[in-house]
């Protein structure tokens, strides 16, 4: 078992959808629900706007976990977008998995504008989930860190 | 061989002459007698100096189409059974124009790895003699007879089919072996059973091998931006890493998901690797992904069918539902 390193802070990135999780996101901190100050994020039209490439950028620069949110399928204020983001979310997570990187750094969460308590259970229990991992060395970047 | 070699020079030298093409894409030898390369031939002295099929002729020739179509008249290429597949992709995302092109389809027993037969300890290759499952290769040492299924191209020994999805006309003389499609995916199945910890040390031994020659993405037929992000400084995986880690995975995550589900499995970049990476068993756990969570699918069979990932249906499964937690 890793001891878990109280003074280590984790960074995570967000990318959440405009129309609903980054709403939720809104309303979770205008509903004074807490969620760590690690988790940054970053707000993107709609969840399909997320190309692989940001995921593996974010762990390229540094991220120790990197979380997708977008509006709960069927709900995508451009109807299909998230179902698209889905399938390449799938791949991409299955393929990180076959090279060995920790499951648990990689998450995809529907979360409407609605849903602030979600928001925050979520990013609250993700952060958790990092923390126990500890730092993100097997996707890391020497080329990319400062 | 020397057969069908003769036919395809016939039929080559036929179609340039009645006028149906104005090139031909084939096959010249190289330096030596293994390291035969794709071609092209204008008239019918060239086809009869230097046009040579061979089991060392592995090399896909659809990718050489795409840059052949900025070139005017109708172009003859020979495709063995699985680089119609990769024509067939390409057809579909518009890289190629079919009416340009009068496709042969030959016949292939299986191509030959000069690795594998440099590692049964024969050097200086200079000639073959094929007879059924037994190869004799010449060398300047003399002749050694070796196992046909022992000397072949990873990609051959894995052949997905036999059938040419694509052709104007067939040459095939003698009758090809069956192939197993399914049998492709057993190593990747190996590896999923694996631990995450022993993944992790299997894919950090074979990827920090990488060079970035980025032959890989050259050859693929898949690849065929003619911007590619790799050569883009910003990137930040325009280059190898200045540094003996493990940089060089990202190269390969982002290669092959640019081809998931475009990639048929044609096994060239494994082919052309200079360190022997197993490239294919990075892309075939996306077409064995694709197959277990999407419906069998299997790029380049037509011309139609949706891409996997330009599809969806509401009831798809969960990203990393199906993963094990834990190292
Ligand atoms: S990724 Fe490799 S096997 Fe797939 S199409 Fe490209 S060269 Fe062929
Ligand atoms: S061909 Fe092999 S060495 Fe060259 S870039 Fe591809 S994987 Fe790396
Ligand atoms: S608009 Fe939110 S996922 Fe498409």
């Amino acid at each position: 078992m890793q001891e878990i390193n109280k003074e280590y802070q984790p960074l995570i990135v967000a990318f959440c959808c405009n129309w609903c999780s980054y709403a939720g996101a809104d309303l979770a901190g205008s509903s004074r629900l807490s969620y760590p100050a690690n988790v940054k994020i970053i707000r993107v039209p709609c969840s399909c706007r997320v190309n692989p490439m940001f995921i593996l950028k974010a762990f390229q620069r540094g991220a120790d976990g990197v979380i997708m949110c977008g509006c709960h399928p069927g709900d995508c204020h451009y109807t299909t977008g998230n179902y698209y983001a889905r399938r390449r979310m799938t791949l991409l997570f299955d393929m990180l998995d076959y090279l060995g990187i920790e499951k648990e750094r990689t998450r995809v969460e529907w979360v409407s504008a609605a849903e602030g308590v979600k928001f925050s259970n979520v990013m609250n229990e993700f952060a958790a989930k990092i923390c126990e991992l500890g730092e993100n060395k097997r996707l890391e970047d020497l080329r990319c860190k400062e | 061989m020397q057969r069908i070699e003769n036919l395809m020079k016939a039929k080559a030298i036929e179609l340039l002459e009645n006028g149906t093409v104005n090139r031909v894409l084939g096959w010249t030898a190289g330096d030596f007698y293994y390291d035969n390369t794709p071609a092209i031939f204008n008239s019918k002295e060239e086809i009869e100096k230097s046009f040579v099929y061979n089991s060392f002729c592995g090399a896909n020739l659809s990718k050489y189409l795409v840059k052949e179509r900025k070139n005017e008249g109708k172009i003859l290429v020979f495709l063995k059974p699985c680089d119609t597949y990769s024509f067939n992709q390409l057809v579909k995302e518009h890289r190629v124009n079919k009416d340009n092109i009068y496709i042969v389809g030959i016949e292939c027993q299986g191509h030959l790895s000069i690795e594998a037969i440099k590692a049964k300890g024969i050097d200086g290759v200079v000639g073959l003699e094929e007879n059924g499952e037994e190869v004799t290769v010449k060398s300047i040492y003399g002749d050694k007879t070796v196992v046909r299924g022992e000397v072949m191209l990873e990609k051959c020994l894995s052949c997905k089919s036999k059938k040419h999805v694509a052709y104007d006309e067939l040459i095939i003389v003698n009758e090809m072996p069956e192939a197993d499609s399914m049998k492709r995916f057993s190593k990747v199945a190996e590896l999923e059973a694996m631990t995450a910890d022993e993944r992790f040390a299997f894919w950090k031994s074979e990827l920090s091998k990488c060079i970035r020659c980025n032959a890989c993405r050259n050859v693929c037929p898949a690849c065929t931006c003619t911007k590619c992000v790799f050569d883009n400084p910003e990137s930040g995986v325009d280059a190898k890493a200045n540094a003996d880690k493990f940089e060089e995975k990202l190269f390969h995550i982002i290669r092959s998901f640019h081809v998931t589900g475009r990639c048929t499995d044609c096994g060239e970049c494994s082919r052309v690797c200079p360190q022997n990476i197993p490239l294919h068993l990075i892309n075939r756990k996306y077409i064995k992904d694709i197959n277990e969570f999407y419906g069998e699918y299997q790029a380049g069979a037509d011309t139609e069918s949706k891409a996997p990932l330009t599809a969806f249906t509401t009831s798809d499964i969960e990203p990393g539902s199906n993963l094990k937690e834990g190292k």
